[in-house]
């Protein structure tokens, strides 16, 4: 049997190429893209042995396991792109339970038509992330969508992690007198981004803080073991994280305007389109609520790490049946801090 | 942050505070109206409730453009969007109004309509340049602030003959509305609302300028304020307003010298004058029909009056009869003296107009201060 002679199989035209339907249709173009795209940039054992899954070790511990589609527009943002964010996010949301991250999973939709020289750059970036954290892409998949079907490319990544003995972190865990920590300034990810949309471009130098966070984690549990909360305030900002973590575990909070930190850019962008950095996305910080009595040696673990330097303690748990978050304004007043609801939308006046 | 931290200072804020304290009278109430919802809003967002002493009360007006907007005229953005199947540009604010049968426009793109928000009624324009092949309209609300900008657009599409743009003109005017208000039964006969001064909207001012409301200090004899919308500003007004009860006097008085004048943009007025004019009459919800309060489409540029083109006409729909928007909105009740407010109608599910922009008395009420009527939480 003779073998297809080398060079007479054009290599993948990632300059020029666009992503088709045959990209997706389990032939030898999808072959192609796997093995010159997707295999090269993530490269690594579990990939090598081309099966349709990995096999992995079995840890030692509690195992934990999240997913998260992503699904952002624009594809590239000033600090990062959909492929890093995909690493990321998924990274965080293993490690807001306390997990080491082991191992992600990955699943590409594919617009028709999407650039190959697009496509590259976000696996690149993708295989960079991984690489950066330590977390290695042992399996994935790719489906293409008919063009209009799609919005260039969606990614949905899967994280394995596992939790070290003694350690026991969840969002119902609060209890009222604990302190609440925040790992840095917010706003800049959600901006980030609505600086690229279209209808409301403008020029900033406002760069999302995009980070994988198990590092952080795992130095906060070193000084910290007795941690009760973790969570990454992605969608709905700090504020809805906070409520979320209230409503969990039945508790109100009460928390300090001026210990939040907000970019003068981001202020000034989100006072532009009336938007509240209270609600605006991040990618890169935590909320941490820990016993009082270990919020010092918490906060100095925190800044001691490049990610959190900005870390403060910005308030504190309350008992509280009806569960609200109050904030002490800067401006010396009190309200609530509400959930969201619908959508932020740019005001008129 | 420059021209931001300075007007929310914490340690200044109690100043003002001390100086409110001081000047009002304890044996007598102070009513002030803060006509506008970005007002509202701020004295939400900042806690400026809990600054101002007892006999100092805000009475929430009617000075939101989405809380006012009728549910008829609403309709007809969803019939453009949903029948005429045009591409219906809007203001943010405007998306999650609910008409009737729990529609909005946000549900409307849903089933397909082709809706866009844009931040400037320029955005729509260029929409129309760009696809030609598309009836493009711009949905217009909002006070004298935005109506420069919609007639600028107007005048644009007209200059260069773009034949597939036109405007829905919402624009309402501020003065026609305190007028309606203090003409009301409530402020005039019955005394069931009383009335001692107005916070007026800088950003208004800033185009029609501090004259207009000389009319309401000489003739109601009413002290008007005019003041920017950060919290020091309200503040500021506040005690000026007091300042001029206490003294008896009823002026004009600009706390936000640093942008409004007497006479205001007076090129801004000549755009508006040229491409809009006074409508007899325009419903506002909450306060019904009201004389001389907004502005439709001059017949020059008829060709570009989405009213006209597609042959529209409005009809009146009624608002849930248990839900007190409209004496809310006159200052007459306050939120919580609705039986609706938060229990079925919430941000979430707005039943009447003033809960579905954040800057709407009951949403502003709901979102941040609703815990003040709740025993044990405010003490916490």
């Amino acid at each position: 049997m003779s073998s297809v002679r080398s060079g007479y199989v054009r290599a993948l035209d990632i300059k020029h190429g666009r992503v088709d339907l045959s990209h997706g249709a389990g032939g030898r173009a999808m072959a192609q893209l796997i093995e010159q795209l997707f295999a090269a940039a993530f490269d690594n054992e579990w990939l090598a042995q081309r099966n349709d899954a990995a096999l992995l070790q079995r840890p030692d511990g509690r195992i934990v396991v999240s997913t998260d589609g992503h699904v952002v527009s624009p594809l590239f943002f000033p600090g990062g792109d959909i492929g890093c964010l995909a690493v990321h996010g998924t990274i965080n949301d293993v490690a807001m339970l306390g997990a080491r991250p082991l191992a992600l999973s990955a699943g590409f939709i594919l617009e028709e038509g999407l650039p190959l020289a697009d496509l590259k750059r976000i696996v690149d970036s993708m295989a960079r992330a991984a690489r950066d954290a330590g977390v290695p892409v042992v399996t994935g998949d790719t489906k293409v969508v008919e063009a209009g079907k799609g919005d260039g490319v969606f990614i949905t990544t899967t994280g394995i992690g596992v939790v070290p003995p003694g350690i026991t972190i969840g969002g119902d865990r609060a209890r009222p007198g604990d302190a609440v920590l925040l790992s840095g300034s917010i706003g800049d990810h959600g901006m980030a981004v609505m600086s690229q949309r279209e209808s409301l471009a403008f020029g900033s130098e406002i760069v999302s803080d995009t980070a994988a966070l198990h590092g952080l984690v795992a130095a906060m549990l070193a000084a910290a073991p007795d941690l009760r909360v973790l969570r990454d305030p992605t969608r709905g900002g700090l504020a809805t994280t906070l409520n979320e973590i209230a409503a969990q575990s039945n508790v109100g909070m009460l928390i300090d305007e001026a210990a939040i930190a907000v970019r003068a850019q981001v202020q000034a962008a989100c006072e532009f389109l009336g938007l509240d950095p209270l609600y605006v996305a991040n990618e890169g910080k935590l909320v941490a609520v820990a016993p009082a009595g270990s919020a010092d040696a918490l906060l100095r673990a925190m800044r001691a790490h490049p990610l959190a330097r900005e870390a403060a303690l910005i308030g504190s748990v309350v008992d509280d049946p009806h569960r609200f978050v109050q904030m002490r304004t800067r401006f010396g007043g009190r309200r609530v801090v509400d959930w969201l609801s619908g959508d932020q939308l740019p005001r008129i006046c | 942050m420059k021209y931001i931290d300075e007007f929310r200072d914490g340690a200044l804020a109690q100043r003002i505070a001390a100086a409110i304290a001081a000047e009002a009278d304890p044996s007598r109430r102070y009513s002030f109206m803060e006509f506008c919802g970005g007002h509202t809003h701020a004295i939400s967002r900042y806690g400026i409730g809990d600054l101002l002493p007892p006999p100092v009360r805000m009475v929430h007006g009617p000075g939101c453009p989405v809380c006012v907007l009728p549910i008829g005229r609403l309709e007809l953005a969803l019939q453009l969007a949903l029948e005429r199947r045009v591409v219906l540009c809007t203001y943010g604010d405007c998306l999650r109004v609910p008409a009737s049968g729990g529609l909005s426009l946000l549900k409307a793109k849903a089933r397909g309509a082709d809706v866009r928000m844009v931040t400037s009624p320029a955005d729509a324009l260029a929409i129309a340049r760009a696809e030609p092949a598309r009836e493009v309209v711009f949905f217009a609300i909002g006070f004298e602030t935005t109506a420069p900008p919609t007639a600028l657009v107007i005048r644009d599409a007209a200059r260069e003959r773009i034949p597939n743009f036109s405007v829905v003109c919402n624009h309402v005017l501020t003065p026609a509305a305190i007028t309606h208000i203090l003409e009301s039964p409530e402020v005039r006969r019955f005394g069931t609302l009383l009335l001692d001064g107005f916070v007026g909207p800088a950003h208004v001012s800033t185009v029609i300028g501090s004259r207009p409301y000389e009319f309401f200090a000489e003739e109601y004899g009413k002290p008007v304020v005019i003041a920017g919308f950060e919290p020091l500003d309200v503040m500021q007004a506040v005690l000026m307003l007091l300042r001029q009860v206490n003294e008896g006097r009823a002026d004009v008085e600009n706390e936000f010298s640093r942008a409004v004048t007497r006479d205001g943009n007076v090129k801004a007025q000549a755009l508006v004058a040229e491409v809009f004019e006074l409508r007899r009459s325009f419903e506002w919800r909450g306060l019904g029909e009201v004389p001389y309060s907004a502005l439709r489409i001059r017949e020059v540029f008829a060709d570009y009056d989405a009213e006209r083109r597609f042959g529209l006409v409005t009809r009146p729909v009624a608002d849930n009869k248990a839900c007190e928007c409209g004496a809310i909105l006159r200052g007459v009740k306050q939120p919580r003296d609705c039986k609706l407010f938060g229990t079925v109608c919430t941000p979430d599910n707005p039943i009447g107009s003033c809960m579905v922009s954040s800057e709407g008395a009951c949403a502003a009420y709901y979102s941040y201060g609703r815990w003040r009527e709740i025993p044990g939480v405010a003490e916490a």
